[in-house]
């Protein structure tokens, strides 16, 4: 079959001194030209270069095997993981903890199918990666062929937008507007289909230089009556409080938040997502909200009588009971994503827009109105009061250990006091060390925490550790893991050791899906199903055994030490932190329950 | 309802029983233009499937614009379940436009195709009559039966079907509704 595109003569190579999407450093780079005749495989590699990526992770496959042969050679890293899952959530870390589009390269079939955790991932925590998968030629589709997947219907519910390119002349500016659809607006994963007889076809092809989609236009500039709006709550509020979630995180406006919360001395919870975006250490800070959130954090959201909600969308692990979330206060909500406002919780004045652009505008108009931080810190006093008694009264705390276990929270500790002084990137698996650390270590900037927060995948920490790491070679990147969660994605460990990837994880050892026991010991009359994994590889040798270093804690004497080995060796390594197994996370706010109705230690 | 938390009373002095307003239950007819682009009909039904919305009926056809089709479509809800669902319908990277046009004054039409059985003379007498005063029309007639073509509103195509299924319907086909606002509202 022959493109249809009219023969256009091959421009010359335009060198690029602009930075990536996101880069510190200015580095030259070859932009290829945006026509000439070439395989649709070249055309990939091509397109990828145009948007500036660096570094891919992938799995090889007979569907994708004209893409690797022309990546062979190519400017490009590629990164071999183990299993596509991996690919996936390292691309991830990677776009949270960079700013940059994360890319993933995998095969037909088992390989795209196994993207589908990933993307599933990435969608509910807005996270802009894009993954492409071979297909079986174009003659072949719908034919129950060898390593055939619908991969574009399986997950058309759980990427922001996808792509099967059904024809060569489209490869370009598919390729063009995957990256603008994942990384514009509410950012998101998008996945791209190529055939594989598309990959070998040559022919003349033309990238546009520039995308426009008649059915995409996020609303990114913040409308100045609803902002005005917001500062009259705003200076009116006796109770406010600010509740800040991952959109402050990805529309890079932490400074915009703090500027905000400083300029009127208002309170400040973020959600899980949120972290960092705000200092964890500072004193304006109410610490995580939501069911393991603080006391003071979840009683200033019942109490208060107004919401400035940012890039937060209400989750039902933030409200509680929705029927008795925050009855008395009026709310404001901030977010780029018009299904987001009103979806949960009814607003009183939403602002769609960047949050970036509309805290701009909020902080410009409440400086004209003359109030100063001290004045309004004044006016609030009563509340700021009430704030700082709860936080004295139940501050995050864990209970001494009566004998020589290792308490779990101890360890988080321990990390943060041995991290503090260093740019460190900490992820997390999921269940119950993902709350302690949330809890007890303190973000003081954003994309420095990778949690699976919408989805809750356990095996999401590990890779993404190893793509932040990867992105981030000046930092020190860190996996606080569940030895339950470790296991699902451990065989990333070959890929670290491969590339030299000098990742961390911090094994919080307990020997039970520890959440999920918890919920049993509370809510099923300690009837503890299926939920203990004592049976678990060493994980030690299991570290030796695949070229990297590890060592272990029974007591809370070695824990600070096995944590400096652990910073000290260099490459990767795995330590494994034998703790206490019946700890709880407290607070809690039981499912059906309003905030305000905790389970305090 | 909801007197188990203590609440402080708000410094806008708004009553409280604000947030807990819930709108009835209403049927919306909802009109889309989509890009014809491969699996747009997918997304659009998945999106009901996925999140739970109920779709009643779905009518797609091309528009003057190549490449643009329109769907119409019912769907039934709160109104905060509708302003999520036309936010859903909107975020659809294929979907161009979006307007609910059930409080807007608009035609509604639908076409049915009934195949009725009428042996004897009185009952296709009684058929006849029927179409008559629903000013359908008989597209095929046999020695057992006719099949009647109708178009109308929902109400009226019900009223039809009521009358001849006393005689033996023994099929009955649907277009799903359309509908257009009238005069200039609505537009897409």
């Amino acid at each position: 079959m022959q493109p249809t595109v009219p023969p256009v003569t091959p421009s010359a190579p335009e060198v690029a001194t602009r930075a990536t999407n996101g880069s510190s450093a200015s580095t030259a780079r070859v932009i290829p030209p945006a026509t000439g005749e070439k395989t649709g495989a070249e055309i990939f590699i091509d397109g990828l270069l145009r948007e500036g990526v660096e570094m891919i992770w992938g799995y090889p496959g007979g569907a994708v095997i004209h893409i690797y042969d022309a990546l062979y050679g190519s400017p490009i890293k590629h990164i071999l993981v183990r299993h596509e899952q991996g690919a996936v959530h390292m691309a991830d870390g990677y776009a949270r903890s960079t700013g940059k589009v994360g890319v993933c390269l995998v095969t037909s079939g088992p390989g795209a199918t196994n993207t589908v955790t990933g993307l599933a991932n990435a969608y509910m925590d807005s996270i802009p990666v894009v993954v492409f998968t071979g297909q079986v030629p174009r003659h072949l589709i719908g034919n129950d062929a060898f390593q055939e997947a619908d991969i574009v219907g399986i997950t058309r519910p759980c990427t922001k937008h996808n792509f099967l390119v059904s024809r060569f002349e489209d490869l370009p500016r598919i390729m063009e507007e995957a990256f603008f659809l994942a990384r514009t607006g509410r950012p998101g994963p998008v996945l791209v289909d190529i055939p594989k007889d598309l990959q070998a076809m040559k022919g003349p092809y033309k990238f546009p230089g520039g995308v426009k989609l008649r059915g995409y236009n996020p609303n990114l500039s913040g409308h100045v009556g609803q902002v005005k709006k917001a500062a009259d709550l705003i200076l009116q509020a006796q109770r406010p409080v600010l509740y800040t979630g991952g959109g402050v995180v990805l529309s890079g406006a932490s400074a915009e938040l703090t500027t905000l919360a400083r300029s009127l001395s208002l309170p400040v919870t973020n959600t899980l997502m949120g972290l960092g975006a705000y200092p964890g250490n500072d004193p304006q800070f109410l610490g995580m909200l939501g069911m393991h959130g603080t006391y003071a954090a979840n009683m200033a959201m019942d109490q208060a009588d107004l919401l400035i909600a940012v890039g937060a969308r209400f989750d039902d692990r933030v409200t509680g009971n929705v029927a008795r979330f925050s009855l008395g206060s009026k709310k404001i909500h901030i977010d780029i994503d018009p299904t987001s406002i009103s979806k949960n919780v009814r607003v009183d004045v939403p602002i769609v827009g960047d949050v970036a652009d509309v805290l701009q505008k909020l902080n410009a108009e409440l400086g004209r109105r003359g109030v100063t931080a001290a004045q309004h810190a004044q006016s609030i006093a009563p509340w700021l009061e009430q704030l700082a008694t709860w936080q004295r009264t139940q501050p995050i705390s864990y209970s001494q250990p009566d004998s020589n276990d290792v308490k779990p929270q101890y360890v988080i500790e321990q990390i943060w006091e041995a991290t503090k002084e260093r740019d460190a990137i900490i992820s997390t698996e999921v269940g119950q060390h993902q709350m302690w650390t949330a809890q007890f270590y303190k973000f003081l900037r954003p994309r420095r925490w990778l949690t699976s927060g919408g989805l809750g995948t356990m095996g999401f920490g590990f890779p993404a550790a190893i793509g932040a790491a990867l992105g981030n070679p000046d930092a020190l990147s860190l996996c606080v893991a569940g030895d339950a969660s470790f296991v699902m994605n451990m065989q990333e460990l070959s890929t670290a050791v491969q590339y030299g990837v000098p990742v961390k994880v911090a094994i919080i050892n307990n020997g039970f899906m520890g959440m999920v026991r918890q919920w049993q010991e509370l809510f099923h009359g300690e009837r503890y199903s299926e939920v203990n994994v004592q049976i678990q590889p060493d994980f030690v040798k299991l570290a030796e055994a695949c070229g990297a270093k590890g060592g272990r804690a029974r007591t809370a004497a070695e824990v600070p030490l096995l944590i400096k080995q652990m910073l000290e060796t260099p490459g990767p390594f795995i330590g494994d932190f034998v703790v206490n197994k019946g700890e709880n996370v407290y607070p809690m706010v039981p499912t059906g329950k309003g905030l305000a109705d905790m389970i305090l230690v | 309802m909801m007197a188990d938390t203590q609440i402080q009373k708000n410094a806008f002095n708004e009553p409280e029983e604000r947030q807990t307003l819930v709108s009835p239950v209403r049927r919306h007819t909802i009109a889309v233009t989509v890009e014809n682009e491969f699996g747009v009909l997918a997304r659009v039904a998945g999106l009901f499937s996925g999140r739970g919305y109920n779709l009643e009926s779905l009518s797609v056809a091309e528009t003057l614009e190549p490449g643009v089709s329109r769907i119409t479509l019912t769907t039934s809800g709160t109104d905060l379940v509708i302003e999520q669902i036309t936010k859903q319908l909107n975020r659809l990277i294929n979907v161009l436009k979006v307007v609910d046009l059930t409080d807007l004054v608009r035609i509604d039409r639908e076409l049915v195709l009934i195949k009725v059985a009428a042996e004897s003379a009185s009952a296709r007498d009684e058929v006849t009559r029927a179409v008559e005063v629903f000013r359908a029309k008989i597209i095929d007639a046999w020695p057992r039966g006719y099949v009647i073509e109708a178009t109308g509103d929902a109400a009226k195509l019900k009223g039809l079907i009521d009358l001849l299924r006393p005689l033996g319907i023994k099929e009955v086909v649907r277009t799903g509704q359309v509908a257009i606002a009238r005069g200039d509202a609505g537009g897409l």
